[in-house]
């Protein structure tokens, strides 16, 4: 408890006094404009994977937006940043292991049963 | 003065390891385990979707508006829940709970359209976790299940946002507890940002 107490004494409370609150609106305001030129994007007949690089690009912006400012990982400490991030960002990773796999099928044929 | 009695001051303890208090690293820490959940499940799709041939592109226009709303409304329903935790940072309760309460309409309002998009697919397209259009059951096997996994944790944190302005109305959290909500509420919105695109955008049937 005491510890907690501690470590709530040494945060800035969250009055958003990091710009104010005018740059939740910015954020929001963004977020759904990226969203939109998403959907434009949608629409364009462009090749799957210029659609997909793209796509994925955005939401890696979005994604940025919301942790670092909604969830307020920005105003965090550098330690508590980079452990967060370092961590999901390899475990993420090693999931990508599997997607060699996926094409071997594709190249195979597997037919339905 | 007994509380001085049992408890050092302040000054006396060391600063926490990562700068924030327990609740709140407890919270990340969840939300790190929770989004392998989640990348599982997105990386399942992506593996189906590359080892499938003739991958079915069932959304139409209207399936897109859907969810271009229901993507609104969560990118909404995170700007009002900031709004509560800044309420809660001044000690307006009543802000706090109306801002939680218009947090949670915007959660109810999403599932509301997620349910009405699943039956669309259930009851036109003929589709169930194992049979999927175009004789495809991968598309519908991970679609559902990712999808209805994400409901499920928007549904959950409605009811953990109405028990959350339950108490602090009560006087029984504090500010920091508003925070921590605030923290699952905003990793829901994030998860969402990589299904639309992924999900919804990569199977759009444009006609």
């Amino acid at each position: 408890m005491a510890h907690d107490d501690v470590a709530l004494a040494s945060q800035p409370p969250l009055s958003h006094e990091h710009g104010g609150m005018g740059v939740f609106y910015w954020v929001w305001g963004g977020l759904l404009l990226l969203t939109a030129i998403e959907v434009v994007l949608a629409y364009q007949n462009l090749a799957l994977a210029t659609m997909l690089f793209i796509l994925l690009g955005l939401s890696f912006v979005k994604s940025g937006l919301i942790i670092g400012w909604f969830m307020h990982l920005k105003y965090e400490t550098k330690r508590m940043r980079w452990l967060l991030m370092a961590s999901l960002v390899a475990c993420l990773c090693l999931m990508m292991a599997f997607f060699p796999d996926a094409r071997r099928l594709l190249h195979m044929g597997i037919q339905g049963h | 003065m007994a509380d001085a009695v049992m408890h050092p001051p302040l000054e006396a303890y060391e600063p926490p390891l990562m700068g924030t208090n327990s609740r709140k690293l407890g919270m990340w820490l969840f939300l790190l385990s929770d989004s392998l959940t989640f990348g599982a499940l997105i990386f399942a799709y992506s593996y189906s979707r590359m080892s499938t041939p003739n991958w079915p592109t069932p959304f139409n226009s209207g399936s897109i508006i859907n969810a271009t709303i229901m993507t609104g409304v969560l990118l909404t329903s995170s700007l009002t829940m900031v709004l509560a935790v800044a309420a809660s940072a001044r000690g307006n309760v009543k802000a706090t709970v109306q801002w939680l309460l218009v947090t949670m309409a915007c959660g109810i309002a999403f599932v509301v359209l997620h349910l009405r998009e699943w039956f669309k697919l259930i009851n036109v397209e003929n589709m169930w976790f194992n049979q999927g259009p175009g004789g495809v059951p991968q598309f519908s096997g991970t679609f559902f299940t990712l999808t209805g996994m994400h409901m499920l944790h928007v549904t959950i944190g409605v009811l953990y946002l109405g028990g959350v302005a339950w108490r602090f109305r009560r006087g029984t959290l504090r500010a920091n507890d508003v925070e921590v909500s605030g923290l699952y509420w905003h990793f829901v919105d994030l998860v969402w940002m990589f299904i639309f695109p992924m999900v919804y955008l990569m199977s759009t049937r444009i006609q």
